[in-house]
Order: structure tokens, then sequence, then C-alpha cells
């Protein structure tokens, strides 16, 4: 196994999660620890969680700390190799063969007819790049299987070309909401780490991380009221996400007169944004707000 | 291998194949990459350690509280060998509240739930499944079933003769044999995909003499459906599509009966659906799928749980078939509350007193026969 030099300023997850925290991303242990190995061992990072618990923004933190583009390749049902790859820009290069003279012969297959994907950015690149495959279980097997192939050498080959190996393992992190199993091989070859719901005192402080407007009491009274909900039976359960929304939009709410336990009834939709959520919810929404509002 | 391992890194090769023996899926590599974590990390303390091979063994989610005891037992000497009962599921469990009293449906994923505690309205049970001898049913169903469902479109783009997309890849290709004079342009079309099926199968009480058979259609449904999930319900709600995935029946039966914690005990169809469509990960599956419910539809809870969660799986699915034994006699009417209100959801309540009708039924899914 080939080890990456250790990069500068990030030799351990303690000194890497305050990084991450530089660039307002608050890493608990084990997200910190699994982000470290990857990077150290050249390996894909896995994230694996339910929606909203900020594994796509882990990704932007990253290449954040690491001074490197994103390149995003949002995942799809139906997604194939020339959405991920490249493909060949095929007007011009018909273009090409028909101005091509008598005799004379067009090299349509050169790199200025090459339409670049996520993918074959990434391997060119592999220093200055992050790659982050959002959202793999919405891909389907043949897809899943083709990105097998990608990960475990870095190389591609495209058939007019030859193959394309990264000079270097580039950094590479996928996310998966969990709608599907996802392939073992694919997990053998990753770093895999589950991010759950942060606890509560965490949560806090991402809210007030994320967003200076909100007061620590307001961002406290958010968490214990999203605590809440995700025990109830919701279609969507809000996420990290939700809860920052929530927080400011309960912060604005109120800076225009509207009192507190108003405040956070009215930005209901912030935090449950499914018609059949809100109407579970409606009935027991007066005992939510009174448990919370100061 | 030529030379021997160094002492110290003898208990980190150990512990995977403890894990193997356990059944967890470690391959080398991975067994490689956690000594190498494990020597980043210093280790400090026996923390970093099981960050380590949290981090480069991937145990499942489902299978961390076991990953954890075996850690606890290979490294910190722990006394018990792990329990099996324990497995954690962040975004697979979930308790329904009802009125009345707190009572819980449980939801597992390859969860043996002995370990946990009965509640007073559950007869939990230990049942050996015998498949009953099928006459070759079973086999037909194999055969014919991925044929038989129903399709949708797929978002994938084939080669076609007719097609909406030109297909500027081969058309060059085939422009080039012919110095760049386009002769024909290639087409291609969005090909189709088979539906998901969904089957959830009552095994309460007054099930008990359709379950042994059920489950065993439910394992040919699994292997010869493209996307299948099983589900069974009773008073709680247990996935059992991965261990149905077993080719062996009989082993994949027998896994299933130590997994299933409410044979033959009552029956809460809506809290079970509820369960079910709280967890998104489970509820995707219902999405654009051909549900199936092999149950008499005998609900001993609250009607009006099942009609609210009737609605929200009705909203996801393709159709739902409801399979009830009762629907064999030709007079039978849905009568009770519950199943006369979602009869309008329901896109057809249909007979499921024997495998023979069920497959009939399932066989004749696609072509619009469906009884």
């Amino acid at each position: 196994m080939v080890l990456r030099a250790p990069m500068p300023g990030l030799s351990s997850p303690e000194a890497l999660a305050d990084a991450l925290r530089a660039a307002y991303y608050l890493a608990d242990d084990g997200i910190a620890t699994a982000a470290f190995l990857a990077l150290a061992l050249g390996k894909p990072l896995l994230l694996e969680g339910a929606p909203g618990v900020g594994k796509t923004e882990a990704a932007k933190a990253l290449s954040g700390i690491l001074g490197r583009q994103l390149i995003r390749l949002q995942c799809f049902e139906g997604i194939d190799a020339s959405a991920a790859l490249y493909e060949w820009n095929y007007p011009r290069q018909m273009l090409a063969i028909r101005q091509a003279r008598e005799g004379e012969h067009a090299d349509i297959y050169r790199d200025d007819f090459l339409i670049e994907r996520p993918m074959l950015a990434v391997l060119r690149r592999p220093q200055s790049t992050v790659l982050l495959i959002d959202e793999i279980d919405r891909s389907d097997h043949e897809f899943e299987a083709f990105l097998l192939e990608f990960l475990s050498d870095f190389s591609i080959s495209i058939p007019e070309r030859g193959t394309l190996r990264a000079s270097e393992r580039p950094v590479v992190v996928l996310t998966s909401n969990r709608t599907r199993d996802l392939h073992e091989a694919l997990r053998r070859r990753c770093i895999y780490h589950y991010i759950a719901y942060p606890d509560p005192a965490r949560e806090a402080a991402i809210i007030m991380l994320r967003s200076s407007a909100v007061a620590e009491a307001t961002a406290r009274a958010v968490v214990h009221a999203v605590g809440l909900l995700r025990q109830e039976p919701l279609t969507k359960p809000p996420g990290v996400a939700e809860s920052v929304d929530w927080a400011e939009a309960a912060t604005a709410l109120s800076r225009t007169g509207a009192p507190w336990p108003d405040a956070f009834r009215r930005s209901i939709g912030a935090a449950l944004k499914d018609e059949e959520d809100l109407a579970h919810m409606r009935p027991r929404l007066d005992a939510l707000i009174g448990a919370i509002a100061r | 291998m030529t030379r021997a391992l160094p002492a110290a890194s003898r208990p980190f090769v150990a512990f995977p194949a403890l894990l193997r023996q356990h059944g967890f899926a470690v391959a080398p590599e991975q067994t490689v990459a956690f000594l190498e974590a494990v020597r980043l990390l210093g280790p400090r303390s026996i923390e970093h350690v099981r960050r380590a091979a949290v981090a480069t063994l991937a145990p499942h989610p489902h299978q961390m509280a076991r990953f954890d005891a075996l850690f606890d037992l290979h490294f910190l000497g722990g006394f018990a060998e792990p329990d099996e009962a324990d497995d954690w599921q962040p975004d697979e469990e979930t308790k329904i509240q009802e009125e009345g009293g707190e009572r819980e449906i449980l939801v597992g994923e390859s969860v043996n739930e002995t370990g946990q505690q009965a509640i007073e309205a559950e007869a939990l049970a230990v049942r050996r499944l015998r498949p009953a001898d099928d006459g070759g049913l079973l086999v037909r169903l194999a055969r014919d079933l991925p044929d038989a469902l129903p399709r949708r479109r797929g978002y994938r783009f084939r080669a076609a003769r007719r097609g909406q997309r030109i297909d500027l890849a081969q058309s060059l290709r085939a422009a080039i044999r012919t110095d760049g004079e386009v002769m024909s342009l290639k087409r291609r079309r969005r090909g189709t995909r088979t539906r998901p099926v969904l089957m959830l199968i009552d095994v309460s009480g007054s099930m008990k003499g359709r379950t042994d058979a059920n489950l065993a259609l439910a394992h040919t449904l699994v292997q010869a459906a493209p996307r299948a999930e099983v589900f069974t319900f009773g008073t709680r709600l247990t996935r059992l599509t991965r261990v149905l995935k077993l080719r062996n029946r009989e082993q994949a039966l027998a896994q299933a009966s130590g997994l299933v914690a409410d044979w033959d005990g009552g029956t809460r169809i809506g809290d079970a659906l509820q369960a079910f469509l709280a967890v998104p990960r489970y509820a995707g599956y219902a999405r654009g799928a051909v549900v199936v419910i092999l149950s008499d539809g005998l609900e001993r809870g609250d009607p009006a749980a099942m009609i609210a969660a009737m609605r929200r799986l009705a909203a996801r699915a393709f159709r739902i078939d409801w399979l009830s034994p009762l629907a064999a006699d030709p007079d039978y009417r849905p009568e009770t509350d519950a199943m006369a209100a979602i009869r309008p959801l329901v896109t057809t309540l249909a007979n499921g007193a024997s495998t023979a009708a069920i497959c009939r039924h399932l066989t004749a899914l696609g072509d619009g026969r469906a009884a």
C-alpha cells in the first residue's frame, strides 16, 4: 500500500477536526478519524447517514481545508459513463471529418474533441481536486459496478486513446442516504463512516457556527424541538440543515416583532417540508412549542 | 508469507479473523488498511483502535452493536459471547405512540429480537417453518415471474431501430466508415425496467395456516424478481429480504424463523404499516412498486391508523394488491370498518387462500389480467 505523505498541518484526527472547525464544520471523533485515515491511506471516504446530517457538507469542508476544487458528481437513476467520465463532441467531430480535404487525415480523437466530465477531470488533476460522488445510492447497479473499477486503481480507459491513470490517488468522498444497500465490494474499497444525528450540544454549536445571528438560547430551543420531531414517525425527519434553517427563520421573524412561541410556530416550514408530516404534527405543535419556548 | 508477523501486530490481524468467524465479510485488503490505520493513529488509546477498526473494516450500521461487542471481547477481554440480539439501527428503528398507553412497533432488519422485552399484547414465539410441498408451483413461479411483472420506463438509453433520440456516437462511428457521409442515423430509446415488488406478509395467529407457504413463496419472489422486498408484520415489523436472499430455501426459512419474533400473535396492521412508512429507507421501497399484502385484514388495533397508513402507502405505490384467504369465498365482502374504508385504496382484493391462487395472481400482474 502506498501511503500519502502526511498533509501539512493535518498530522492527526484532532488536527483535522480543528482545521474542519475553522472551515465551519464541526466534526466528531468518528468522522475526523475516518476522514484522516481516508486522506492518509489514499482511500475513498464513504459517508452514509440520514438526509441532512452533513455528508455533503463534510466533503465541501474537506475540499476547503485542502485548498482544492470540489468537483461534484450528482448520481441519479440511469447515470452512465458518458455523464460521469467523458463524452466526445460528436457534432464537432463530424464537422472535422466533413471539412477534411481529400486524402487528408482528420484526427477526431484529439483533446479538443473530448468533453471532460467530473471523473475524468479528477484523474487529470488529482492534486488539485476533491471528487464528491453524491448520493451513490440513487444510481443503479450498473453504475456502481463501473465505479468499483474506477475506485480500485483510479484509471479509466478511453478506447480511442488508451488508459489514463491518475498520477496519485485523488481524494474521493462518496455519500449515500441508504435508500438501498450498497455492494459490499464498494464498501470494502472505502473508509467508511456512518454519520448519525449529532448530540444536542454539538447540534446547537453547529447552528451557532453556521449562523452568527442566532442566539444560544434559540439554538438550544430549536435543537430540543428538532430532537422531539425526530422521535415522531415522520416521512422526512428534519436534518441538521433544517435545524439551522429553523433557527434562522425564527430569529428573523422575532426581529419583526413576533413573540418567540409564535416565531417558532410560523417558521415550522423550515423544519418540516412535507404536507403529511405537517398534518401529523399540527395537533401536537402546541405541546411541542410549549416544551421549548422560553 | 516469508516473514512471521511481529508479535505486537498479532491481535490486530486476529480481530478481522474473529469478525469473519461471526459472519462479517472482511477482505484481506481491509485487514491491511486496519493495520496501517492503527499505525497512523498511534494508537494512543483503545478508542483509537476502535475507530480505526470501524473506519477500515466498515461494519454495516445494523451490525454495529455486534461489532462493538466483538471488539470488546477481543481487545478488552469481555466475558460474554456477543449477543446477536442487540443490533443498533440508527435510522431504522421507530416507536409508535398510541392513544391509551404506549405500545411499540419495533422495526428490525436482520435482527433477532429475542432479547427485547415482550409487551403484554404480543405473543412472541419461535417457530420452525416447514414449507409445504407445492407440487412445483414455486418452480413455475420462479420461471414465469420475471417476465410477468409490470414494467415502467427506465432512464437508461439503449440502441434501438426506432427511438426518440439520435445516437450520435454510433452514427458517427457509422459515418467514419463512409468517409464522413451520414448514410443512416442510429437511434436510441429509453428501455424499460421491471417494477419492484414489495410483499407484506401477515404472520398473526389468524393467518397461521398460510404462514409457512407464504414465506416459501416470498423466498421464491426474492430469488426470481429483479427487485423485491419482503416484510412480515403481526405485532411487529420485520424485514426479511436479507435472509431470503440466501439461495437455499431451507436455510433461508430457518434464518427467517429466528428473525421474526411475533409468529402467530395479534395483528396491528395500522401500526405495522405506520412503522414501515416512518423509516424513510423502507418507505422508499414502496415508491412505484407493486405492493402485495398477504393478510386477512382482521385488524385488532385502531382502524384509523390502518386507514391513514394505507392512504400514505397508496400515494407511493404503483398498485396495491390485497390477497386475503377470506376472499376465496365468492360471497366475501370486506365488512370490517378498516377493510371497508381501505377498499377504494386497494387496486385488487383477491384470493390469497392458496399458493396456487397467489402464484396465478402474481404471474398475471403485468398484462392487466390480475384478478
